[in-house]
């Protein structure tokens, strides 16, 4: 990739084309403005190739890139009440649920799925920012509960891919209730003797991040995701200064001791089998013969 | 009772004249006597009217009274020995939320609430019953040696939510809120949670996962301040009122929508005006409860049963 092809051609063909090119062939960079062929885009995990820059996916491009290729299935969430409380703003909530579900293709914020990872059993639950921003109402607090049933009958293990702005202001206090709601879900799976495991995603905020997202075994962010409690706005707002550098940011919160470990989304696949694989087979015969095989701790 | 909400003008002018007129009569002017009994009537009957048709804005007032009960009067005048305990073990003592042992009608209890302080030093000490994560922390600590000793858990809710600081932020308020919620649906003793004023979100739910559920008339308990869910859908806090109408915060809605088990009667013009009367009436719902939860026999099952209490919830509305 030369900066030719990588930069002036684009503009040109943006310049020349500009009617004929479908839109989504060329995309640019949020962080960078950078331009990135969407194939590329797609190879890379949605992770642009030229600052790094973690972009927000849905559970499509997630179920994907984890699971062991062809093994999972999206399981149908049982239905909720919808709208509760009657709940209009500038728009009727019954109809923002529409056009959500029409522009992401998806029923909730939320989308659940069974398959394995390296041949584990594994159920995802993937929160999906596009939808309403992922926000958690009763649907969010169901697909957990279902997740974690599924996982116990499966005997398999429970990951929680987060990406919301927080509680459904929507259905009022019924989404604070998916708080406790979804935190039994996950305190059920490690009753039940299985690894749960939560991988926190630009931006995991609010009351998710207050339950579940909080409670793993094991806890990944990815680099550089808007990770907190309340968003940097409102801290902004209450102390009236400007915010440190990085503030609420996985690395910063790896520093603070708030999670494992921040992974690259193109390692998260790797991390979570060698992870699962500890947790669910204590006693691999392999070990030794890997030990041997690296050149680890020979030289020193 | 010297501060007025907005919406008591009325019957905050007619206090004042009742007020002067007593002071004739007690100087010995007898003619304004009847007067006094006739004004006096009809105070009291624009403080009924008034109360009965309160707004949820309104309420939201009422609720952040300050001189609305606080948890300290409640430990007070509820619990004998009341002995606090403090600090998290980890970081700091929070004085945002109070605990500690103490005796209810007899028997031990973990006492736990948020408190907001009386007038400013006092609102600022406990940093306006806004807790840092110290405060859920050592939430935990109480639930857990309440578990121990197989004491039965009261909680008391009253915070406008989680302070959002940065150290806040910094020492894990998530987690230490998601732990608190964790216990709670963890523990085998009996929980009782009361919300007593402002039951506001995050900070509100740390202290809300119990077997019985009960909340003042006036108080609020909502995901969001409608100051907030205001300036996020209509970018303006003028729209409160609308924003606290379409939240659903009061008692009423509450029990409509099978949060609470127990929505507790204020005597008509609310809590700040009859503080002592509102304890009682909360001690005496808070005993019933506690019996009732007592009677029910292996604790093993009241887990079971807190964790099904809130899987239920919102799916049979």
């Amino acid at each position: 990739m030369s900066w030719l092809s990588n930069f002036v051609r684009p503009r040109i063909q943006a310049l020349v084309r500009k009617r004929e090119t479908p839109e989504n062939l060329w995309l640019t960079c949020d962080e960078c403005s950078q331009m990135i062929f969407h194939r590329d885009l797609v190879a890379n995990q949605h992770v642009c190739p030229h600052c790094d820059h973690h972009m927000r996916i849905g559970p499509h491009e997630r179920f994907s890139a984890l699971f062991d290729a062809n093994s999972f299935q999206r399981i149908e969430l049982p239905s909720v009440v919808v709208d509760p409380l009657k709940f209009k703003d500038e728009k009727r909530y019954v109809d923002r649920l529409k056009e959500n579900r029409q522009q992401t293709g998806e029923d909730e914020a939320v989308s659940v799925a069974h398959g394995t990872i390296d041949e584990m059993p594994t159920v995802i639950a993937c929160q999906n920012f596009a939808f309403m921003g992922g926000s958690m109402g009763l649907a969010t607090g169901e697909a957990m509960l279902s997740a974690a049933q599924l996982a116990i009958l499966q005997e398999a293990s429970l990951i929680s891919i987060s990406a919301t702005g927080g509680a459904r202001m929507q259905e009022g206090i019924l989404s604070l209730m998916q708080m406790p709601r979804t935190t039994i879900a996950v305190t059920q799976v490690r009753e039940a003797g299985l690894p749960y495991i939560s991988v926190l995603t630009d931006p995991t905020t609010g009351g998710v991040t207050a339950s579940f997202a909080m409670l793993g075994d094991v806890t990944i962010a990815e680099p550089r995701a808007l990770i907190g409690f309340a968003g940097p706005r409102v801290i902004e707002n209450t102390i009236r200064q400007t915010l440190p550098s990085g503030f609420q940011r996985s690395e910063y919160l790896l520093d603070h001791g708030m999670v494992d470990m921040v992974v690259p989304r193109k390692e998260l696949r790797e991390t979570l089998i060698r992870l699962l694989g500890m947790l669910r087979r204590p006693h691999s015969t392999s070990s030794i013969s890997t030990i041997d095989s690296t050149q680890e701790g020979s030289s020193s | 009772m010297d501060s007025f909400l907005d919406f008591e003008k009325d019957i905050s002018d007619l206090n004042g004249k009742i007020k002067e007129l007593r002071h004739l009569v007690s100087s010995g002017d007898t003619n304004v006597a009847e007067e006094l009994v006739r004004l006096e009537a009809s105070a009291a009957q624009l403080l009924r009217q008034t109360y009965d048709k309160l707004t949820p804005w309104q309420k939201a007032q009422v609720a952040r009274h300050p001189e609305r009960p606080h948890f300290s009067d409640y430990a007070r005048v509820l619990l004998s020995e009341f002995t606090p305990l403090a600090g998290d073990r980890t970081y700091a003592e929070d004085a945002a939320i109070l605990g500690g042992l103490g005796r209810f009608e007899g028997r031990t209890v973990v006492a736990i609430g948020h408190e907001k302080g009386e007038g400013t030093e006092g609102r600022v000490d406990h940093n306006f019953g806004m807790a840092h994560p110290e405060g859920y922390r050592k939430a935990v600590r109480l639930f857990e040696l309440a578990d121990r000793f197989g004491i039965p858990v009261l909680t008391f809710i009253d915070t406008p939510g989680a302070y959002p600081g940065v150290e806040a932020e910094e020492r894990g308020q998530a987690e230490a809120i998601a732990r608190a919620i964790e216990t709670c649906l963890g523990i085998d003793v009996p929980v009782i949670s009361i919300i007593i004023g402002e039951g506001g979100s995050g900070g509100a739910i740390a202290l809300g996962v119990a077997d019985r559920i009960l909340m003042l008339g006036y108080a609020i308990y909502s995901v969001i301040s409608p100051e907030g869910c205001a300036s996020i859908l209509w970018r303006s806090s003028e729209r409160s009122r609308d924003a606290a109408e379409m939240l659903r915060m009061t008692s009423q809605d509450m029990l409509e929508l099978g949060i609470i088990d127990e929505a507790v009667e204020e005597p008509i013009g609310g809590a700040h005006r009859f503080p002592e009367e509102t304890i009682e009436l909360v001690g005496r719902s808070i005993g019933r409860h506690l019996l009732e939860l007592e009677g029910e026999g292996r604790s093993s099952d009241r887990r079971v049963k807190r964790r099904q209490k809130f899987i239920d919830m919102g799916t049979s509305l």
